[in-house]
């Protein structure tokens, strides 16, 4: 959606048109909610999540700049929303200061299971798929959202970092380490073979 | 398997510096040079060249994974919470279970 689309129904937003308010949120809260259970791990805060963005954003749409689109401004507001929620469940998870550049030494690639060509119903398993859910949960916070939006909801770097307020080589350098956990991840589990639930330790 | 790891070994620095740019790499957004380079590299070590291709499974594995439907009953309570409740319509729900998170 181009920032010309948004101009019109923003400026029926800030006269308070109700009919307005209700566009937003069909246009827009399918994505946000997506956004907010795969950050949170469960659809109770993801709700909570999602009414929480629309409700600020109405309670601040008079400070909407269209520098950005509805959308970017939605993702952010919805990704902040999402943040201050983990930093009370799992502060250990959200650290507020990450050290954007941490030693490489926890990058390096430690498990060369070539999983890549596997036969396609491996990766379609329901376990297979629960397990890429929870590697996503255990990504730090920090991680998590730039993967979300970046490589899930499909943003190009220039969205993602306007929505997370970083710059293009922070939207970078995150999005590469959580790729590279993920697949550190990923080949640890389908390492294993196919899983029987018994005898998984 | 020893002998991969040993050759991993041996070029671990070699390794490391190409790390960075693997993800240029596999989105294809590497200057051509350094594409060059590092499949060169990847020709004669087989540790960067599975996690480039695990990589981009990875990263293809997760943009195919089905996205979550908005449940009717969640989107009625967001028109409600926001006082926008007659302006409720359900969406279109798919029969399917929705995929679950836990
Ligand atoms: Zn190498």
């Amino acid at each position: 959606m181009s920032h010309q689309d948004d101009s019109d129904l923003v400026a029926r937003l800030k006269a308070g048109d109700q009919a307005a308010y209700a566009q937003l949120v069909n246009d827009h809260a399918a994505r946000i909610y997506r956004l907010a259970l795969r950050m949170m791990g469960n659809e109770t805060d993801a709700e909570d999540v999602l009414q929480e963005t629309f409700l600020s954003a109405f309670k601040s749409i008079d400070n909407f700049e269209e520098r950005a689109s509805l959308s970017t401004w939605l993702y952010r507001i919805a990704t902040n929303a999402a943040l201050m929620r983990l930093r009370r469940k799992e502060p250990e998870l959200v650290s507020v200061e990450e050290p954007v550049e941490r030693d490489d030494g926890d990058l390096l690639p430690r498990q060369f299971f070539d999983f890549c060509c596997l036969p396609e119903e491996d990766f379609l398993r329901a376990e297979a798929r629960a397990e890429m859910l929870r590697a996503i949960d255990e990504l730090p916070a920090t991680l998590r959202s730039v993967f979300i939006l970046r490589d899930v909801e499909g943003l190009s770097t220039e969205e993602t970092a306007a929505a997370l307020d970083l710059s293009i080589s922070a939207v970078k350098s995150r999005l590469m380490r959580a790729r590279l956990k993920l697949r550190e991840r990923l080949a640890t589990y389908f390492s294993q073979g196919p899983v029987i639930p018994e005898t998984r330790q | 398997m020893s002998t991969v790891h040993l050759q991993h070994e041996h070029n671990r620095e070699t390794c490391r510096q190409y790390l960075e740019s693997l993800g240029d790499y596999v989105e294809g957004t590497l200057a051509a040079e350094l594409c060059r380079e590092i499949e060169a590299h990847m020709a004669v070590c087989d540790n960067c060249r599975i996690v480039v291709n695990t990589l981009a499974k990875t990263i293809t594995l997760y943009r195919q994974m089905p996205s979550p439907e908005l449940p009717n009953a969640v989107r009625e309570r967001l028109f409600a919470v926001l006082d926008l409740a007659p302006y409720y319509r359900p969406g279109p729900e798919s029969e399917d279970e929705p995929d679950s998170v836990t």
